[in-house]
């Protein structure tokens, strides 16, 4: 097998990796950074964000209102240090995106624009028109090819740590393309791999968040952290998940029930505001889980609209106006058109919540580090947390900034440390016994069960027992459904015998990636007793701080249910309190 | 939502097992509503686990899945079922090597991607704490429309100079020069102008302008080309007709 040295390596090359090796491109030119990605760069799914990233820059608003903002959104899920950290990065690392020449939408004075978005008091949110994501990745993969030490693996597949005398010495990854399994010898890696929204069906997620990178630290005995916690954003086109941004409602996009009313008013979130001036945090600018929740209400209640694809409320966005929709939302408006043939320009456009975000993922401190030395995570894969138990909208992408570059900062850290030197045979032996895993699944032709099939049953599973609203009997019953999803998995036949880029060896594993992760989001559900953010429970209806101001910290078992432990919340300023998005109240 | 019996006619080609790729045909039940790569997964999933092609995103952003379907460079994640008769054909993206299947080598536009030095080069340099570069909304505007660019490469398949003369930069690539040369706080035209002006830059566009018409964004490439060509021969009135005025 061939050996690739390196001193680190980054797993992902979205908008957190990219981060991370630029980050260490610029702190030492002498460094070697591999940096391997399943896909090209600009294919990661950090080009399908649409709405902004958030971050203070404006003289109304302050640090103290993004963190409030945070750790309220979050349910108090939050860990303080880490969103103190974060609020205090976040400007710099906006305006180091706008040094490198992102296309920021702009004020007449030439200044960057903000817009408001949901949770917000104050309106906060960078953006690109509504292409705000495709504009950081992009401007992030450009700036990373002023950087010749930054050597890309576009199209390897990560398969395996290797974990040797207590840390993290690189990996191995298959080259797609060949078939071939290199290893790398690193001497810190970063995990930058995104989420795994696809072990839900109707998702707005594009094919490649398998959580590849979380089951990768996982099964490495890194444990994933708060996985129940998964985000419905509440405006996706029904037919097939595409995200309408929340700029939408930001830019004052209204929610219709099937009589016309204006329904968040009656949870919490009224009173109603005046259509064409939204109110910061009240109605549509309430956060997402609330909105996706009231949703599921009027659902029960019969309120919602019949469409072809299922129920639906309506966005109204007609009156912004046919110029302002045209400048500040031309994606919304034309994914609205070419793929459910309705302008929103002209009428109101169906829209369901949709699986968007896990903020659960590879437990990591402030710093980015895993508790496993020599392994960091960054971005949607990584659980800091910043996003506790529902993420604030637009504050996904500037973690990827934020953590992207801390974690590089901290696996710089970690190999000045001094570190013995590593044991090639060791290592060759665990990457010989992942070359072996890998050559095995793909010689097996004789098994009964099919990926597509599995794939389908997980699907389903997880949208029937884990979805907005979830009870003991059905979180049972989802994890009864996955532990025997994962034996079957065991038993799969993969078709493709060919070594040239083998989609159906990648879809196996890929499977295999999102069904351990699945069980670490279904067993951390079932066993968290209480109603908190994006996690509600219809059996436990209430947050519970006396018991559950916890992390949930799920370890891998190859075989068996993961071992759950927990984990206090870092709180430095701020005691749960009640979350309050009605106008009314302020 | 009706369903209609789409043959889907793919181009297969096994580097291992076949000395030249050849045609299946697969029937696929179709919803009306469905783009060609749903076809494609619906094969995938259910008829030929042996299919090879990229996709991710399915809204038109990621730039993975172009191919030519019916001879026409597309996202298959825009190609309409209801826009085709019940026969589609489906081709890797032409003026690429293949891969397997759908899959094409697309190294050698990467390589031209970056050649082009495609980043800010900064006017003047700039502390982080000394806040962000001044842009007005006009500024932005007169290169906005060029940064849309997806990669997905189906101007290269479009293009027929660059199937004639592989060593073209070409659209996408020249278009991003141009981006960042209009761009108010960008310096480093010159450092790019030696690249793009030079034999297998912008003089090798014959400005068919196959490749504006297929971009699935709106970006205009072969009108950047048209601008880079005009500049450029500006340059060289400067520099041969009046060496005393500085560029």
């Amino acid at each position: 097998m061939e050996i690739v040295k390196t001193d680190i390596a980054i797993v992902g090359a979205g908008g957190a990796g990219l981060r991370a090796a630029i980050a260490l491109a610029e702190a030492d030119q002498k460094l070697r950074i591999a940096l391997i990605s399943k896909v090209y760069p600009m294919r990661s799914h950090t080009c399908a964000a649409e709405g902004g990233a958030a971050g203070v820059i404006k003289s109304d608003d302050s640090l103290a209102l993004h963190f409030n903002d945070t750790v309220g959104g979050g349910d108090w899920l939050p860990d303080q240090d880490a969103v103190e950290y974060f609020i205090n990065e976040a400007p710099k690392e906006l305006t180091q995106l706008e040094h490198w020449g992102c296309p920021w939408s702009r004020e007449p004075d030439g200044s960057v624009a903000v817009r408001p978005f949901g949770g917000m008091k104050i309106k906060r949110t960078w953006f690109a028109a509504d292409k705000s994501g495709f504009h950081i990745l992009h401007t992030l993969f450009q700036t990373s090819l002023k950087y010749p030490s930054i050597q890309r693996f576009d199209e390897y597949y990560a398969t395996d740590l290797l974990v040797d005398d207590g840390r993290c010495q690189g990996l191995t990854a298959l080259e797609i393309r060949s078939g071939q399994m290199k290893q790398f010898q690193a001497k810190a890696v970063i995990i930058a791999a995104g989420g795994g929204g696809r072990m839900f069906p109707f998702t707005t997620n594009g094919a490649v968040k398998t959580g590849d990178g979380m089951a990768l630290a996982y099964r490495a005995g890194a444990p994933l952290k708060d996985m129940e916690f998964v985000q419905y954003h509440p405006t996706g086109l029904p037919n097939n998940g595409i995200l309408l941004t929340e700029g939408c409602r930001g830019e004052g996009g209204v929610l219709f029930n099937k009589d016309g009313r204006r329904y968040l008013q009656d949870y919490g979130m009224g009173p109603e505001t005046p259509i064409g001036q939204p109110v910061l945090k009240t109605m549509e600018l309430g956060p997402r889980d609330r909105l996706s929740q009231a949703f599921w209400h009027e659902q029960k209640k019969g309120n919602t609209v019949s469409t072809p694809w299922g129920d639906c409320v309506l966005l109204d966005m007609r009156h912004l106006g046919e110029k302002k929709i045209d400048e500040r939302l031309p994606l919304v408006r034309d994914l609205c058109i070419s793929y459910l043939g309705k302008d929103p320009v002209k009428e109101p456009i169906p829209i369901r919540p949709v699986v968007h975000y896990m903020m659960g993922g590879i437990h990591t401190n402030v710093k980015a580090a895993t508790p496993l030395p020599g392994l960091f995570a960054a971005g949607e894969c990584a659980c800091v947390s910043i996003n506790g138990a529902n993420r604030l909208g637009s504050n996904s992408l500037t973690e990827l900034l934020v953590f992207g570059k801390r974690a590089a900062l901290s696996a710089i850290e970690h190999v000045q440390s001094g570190l013995p030197a590593s044991k090639d045979a060791a290592l060759a032996t665990q990457a010989q016994a992942s070359e072996a895993r890998i050559s095995a699944l793909m010689n097996k032709s004789d098994g009964a069960e099919t990926i597509a099939g599995l794939r389908k049953e997980m699907m389903e599973t997880m949208e029937t027992n884990v979805g907005i609203y979830r009870t003991g009997s059905e979180l049972a019953t989802a994890c009864d459904k996955i532990a025997e999803l994962r034996q079957r998995y065991a038993n799969i036949a993969l078709h493709d015998k060919t070594h040239v880029y083998n989609t159906d060896l990648m879809q196996a594993l890929e499977l295999g990636s999102m069904l351990d992760c699945a069980e670490a989001v279904t067993v951390g559900a079932r066993e968290r007793k209480e109603s908190r953010g994006a996690h509600q429970r219809l059996d436990f209806t209430e947050r519970d701080d006396q018991n559950l101001l916890k992390h949930t910290l799920a370890y891998y078992h190859p075989t068996e249910p993961p071992r759950l432990d927990y984990l206090d919340v870092v709180i430095t300023q701020s005691q749960p309190g009640v979350r309050d998005y009605s106008g009314a109240k302020k | 939502m009706s369903e209609r019996q789409i043959q889907l006619e793919v181009l297969r080609y096994n580097p291992e097992t076949d000395s030249e790729p050849r045609y299946q045909s697969y029937s696929v039940p179709c919803l009306n509503e469905w783009v060609v790569l749903d076809a494609l997964n619906y094969v995938k999933d259910n008829l030929d686990p042996t299919l090879s092609y990229r996709w991710s995103c399915h809204m038109a952003v990621c730039g993975s899945c172009g191919m030519m379907i019916n001879g026409e460079p597309k996202l298959a994640c825009k190609a309409f079922i209801h826009e085709y008769t019940d026969q589609i054909r489906v081709d890797p993206l032409a003026n690429f090597p293949i891969e397997r299947d759908l899959v094409t080598v697309v190294e050698d536009f990467i390589a031209k991607l970056a050649s082009v030095k495609p980043y800010l080069i900064p006017k003047k340099d700039q502390p982080i704490s000394a806040g962000e570069f001044k842009q007005t909304p006009a500024e932005l505007k007169k290169f906005k429309q060029y940064t849309l660019c997806i990669n997905c490469m189906l101007c290269y398949a479009a293009c027929p100079q660059y199937g004639l003369v592989p060593e073209f930069l070409g659209p996408a690539a020249i278009s991003m020069a141009h981006r960042y040369n209009q761009d108010s706080r960008d310096g480093g035209r010159d450092e790019r102008q030696e690249v793009i002006a030079s034999e297998v830059g912008v003089w090798e566009c014959s400005f068919v302008g196959a490749c504006s018409e297929v971009c699935p964004k709106h970006v205009d490439p072969a009108g950047a080309l048209q601008q880079v060509k005009v500049a450029s021969t500006i340059d060289w009135y400067k520099e041969h007709l009046m060496p005393w005025v500085k560029k």
